[in-house]
């Protein structure tokens, strides 16, 4: 096996035959290449020089060096609030998700009859394409004829106006992003099922009861899959679109509360047509995305739990 | 398992009784959560307007108004969102079947110089958001004159996806390189072996191709509003949108074009429920 995949240093370095087997091998790639450059790498690099130009797409860009930065970072009060609204929604969303997410997973990995109905059941909303979802919430949420306030009315409680209420619009959408928390659980299920049986066993022996079991085993395991998450998490959160758009509305809702960053960079490249501000708000994100990503890389090592490095230190 | 410790106190079959009855529970309560405003969606679906807004709310619509549905056909071009998303569907699906096999073949089987940092390259594409090639991209495609077509939602579809490239590399890693090297010396050519020996090998993970694209596509909303004017064009989750711009208030037909939505995203999903919850420990590594 390692003989095979054992990679040749440099065409010159290579037999007749290997040289046709690379070919081929470049041949074989070729589309993945050509879209790397033509819809990735291409449009990376354009859109890093449009961030310094102003354009309306007709005409001809117009050179303004860093000048849509300046205003981005000193004059515009609605990239403060796209900021301020993805942060928060990050803050209050991931935890969230991770401990919903762990919560059902342990629920549903019960040896039960017909737990599999249970499974589809709580996987399905994920399933629910994600215009739909936002509509049936919007709906849910009606403030007067919605499902939500009419059940609180049971318990006398008069719910607020919800996606009409700058201080509910985030809670609201974290509330229909959390609906399709069953596709992480399922995630999660798969990492509790992959944790050894016998360690519960010999916890059981030395008196653990379950809570300590859970704190103690269960959680250390599963950090590996908590760490996934989170970082695909943070990078889905900044790319939060659909419900925003739909639940919040395009401009943003209520005084923007639900004006999320990418709904931000749509309405200045698409409605307002400036392709430049748009390129330059991207990049700043892209930029901010890769420090969190990084930083969530580096603190992996304090709270993160590999199986493989438990075996080295024994 | 955990109840062990238990078991001497309790009894076995008491604890297990009582194990049984809190878990059951706790899935109903679970489930409920779940499925009420699924449930709230469709029974809002067979309402007429006065039932909509009946206050307290009508649980179960009587009579329930079936022709909603077919009401949404009329008030919007909804049949044909839906023959414009399984069209963009079966392109992405075609296309996405060519690359993402080819290149994955290219990366699992044979030898060239850069593979593994080509391949780390792609693989680090997933960590960047694809969002930012989205202003350089809708300049590109209009100026081709490409806005207002499917092309922008169709070709890249051909260059392949990093993240399918990848689950099916991983697959076809996973076949004995007897095989090939058999097969070489019986005179095949590279294609043959592709095409003969691991290509129906690897049909597991073609099927999640297949899956994916589907529901990606089917769930695909700022490509299609970002490339599409004309409402003969749109596809049904875009559909969807514009009827909500337009009829705010009816919202009986809104949650019956809603279910109309989700009916062939859930029909796959039942088809292919095991190889998806199968194939989503991998799934988590997706964008």
């Amino acid at each position: 096996m390692s003989a095979i995949m054992r990679l040749p240093r440099s065409w010159t370095q290579l037999s007749v035959s290997e040289r046709r087997e690379a070919l081929a091998g470049y041949l074989f790639i070729s589309p993945w290449l050509v879209g790397f450059v033509v819809f990735f790498f291409g449009p990376i690099v354009a859109s890093f020089v449009l961030s310094f130009t102003r354009w309306n797409i007709v005409g001809s860009p117009q050179w303004v060096g860093l000048s849509n930065y300046e205003r981005i970072f000193t004059q515009d009060p609605f990239f403060r609030k796209a900021v301020t609204v993805t942060l928060k929604y990050a803050a209050i969303y991931l935890p969230l998700e991770v401990i919903f997410g762990i919560l059902i997973a342990v629920v549903l990995n019960q040896k039960l009859r017909g737990i599999g109905v249970f499974r589809t059941m709580y996987y399905m909303p994920y399933i629910v394409p994600k215009v739909a979802s936002s509509l049936v919430w919007v709906w849910v949420l009606n403030p007067r004829y919605g499902l939500l306030n009419t059940i609180l009315g049971w318990f006398g409680i008069q719910g607020p106006s919800w996606l009409a209420d700058p201080d509910w619009v985030l809670p609201s959408i974290v509330m229909m992003a959390l609906w399709g928390v069953g596709g992480s659980a399922v995630i999660y299920l798969a990492g509790l099922q992959n944790v050894p049986t016998q360690l519960y066993e010999a916890a059981a022996v030395d008196g653990a009861n379950r809570f300590q079991q859970f704190v103690r085993i269960t959680l250390p395991m599963l950090t590996p899959t908590i760490f996934f998450q989170l970082v695909l998490g943070l990078i889905g959160t900044f790319q939060t679109f659909t419900p925003a758009f739909i639940a919040a509305g395009r401009s943003g809702g209520p005084l923007q509360s639900g004006l999320f960053y990418m709904l931000y960079i749509y309405n200045r490249s698409f409605e307002s047509m400036r392709m430049g501000y748009g390129a330059a708000l991207a990049w700043i994100m892209t930029v901010f995305i890769l420090i969190l990503t990084v930083l969530v890389f580096r603190s992996s090592k304090y709270w993160v739990y590999y199986e493989a490095e438990r075996k080295r230190t024994r | 398992m955990a109840r062990t410790s238990y078991l001497p106190r309790l009894g076995l079959r008491g604890l297990r009784r009582f194990n049984n009855v809190t878990g059951y529970t706790v899935l109903m309560v679970l489930a409920a959560i779940f499925m009420i405003p699924l449930y709230w969606m469709f029974s809002t679906a067979l309402k007429s307007p006065q039932q909509t807004f009946a206050i307290p709310p009508e649980w179960v619509p009587a009579p329930p108004q079936w022709n909603n549905f077919a009401r949404v056909f009329e008030e919007v071009p909804f049949g044909r969102f839906y023959l414009n998303t399984f069209f963009l569907a079966f392109v992405n699906i075609a296309g996405h079947l060519i690359s993402v096999t080819l290149v994955a073949y290219g990366f699992a089987r044979l030898r060239f110089p850069g593979r593994n940092i080509l391949f780390l390259i792609m693989l680090s594409t997933l960590m960047i958001p694809y969002h930012v090639t989205l202003v350089p991209r809708f300049i590109l495609f209009s100026k081709l004159g490409m806005v207002n077509t499917y092309w922008p939602l169709i070709l890249p579809a051909f260059t392949g996806s990093p993240f399918l490239i990848f689950l099916v590399r991983q697959y076809m890693m996973s076949i004995p390189f007897d095989l090939d090297e058999a097969a070489y010396i019986d005179g095949a050519n590279r294609f043959d072996v592709f095409w003969r020996i691991i290509l129906p090998l690897t049909r597991p993970a073609l099927m999640l191709v297949i899956v994916f694209t589907f529901i990606d596509v089917w769930n695909d909303f700022l490509q299609p509003l970002i490339y599409l004017t004309d409402p003969d064009k749109f596809t049904v989750s875009l559909g969807l949108s514009f009827f909500q711009g337009a009829r705010e208030t009816n919202w009986n037909l809104l949650m019956a074009g809603s279910v109309l939505a989700m009916i062939p995203p859930l029909i796959l999903f039942f088809f292919a429920q095991k190889q998806l919850i199968g194939g989503i420990s991998v799934e988590g590594l997706k964008g």
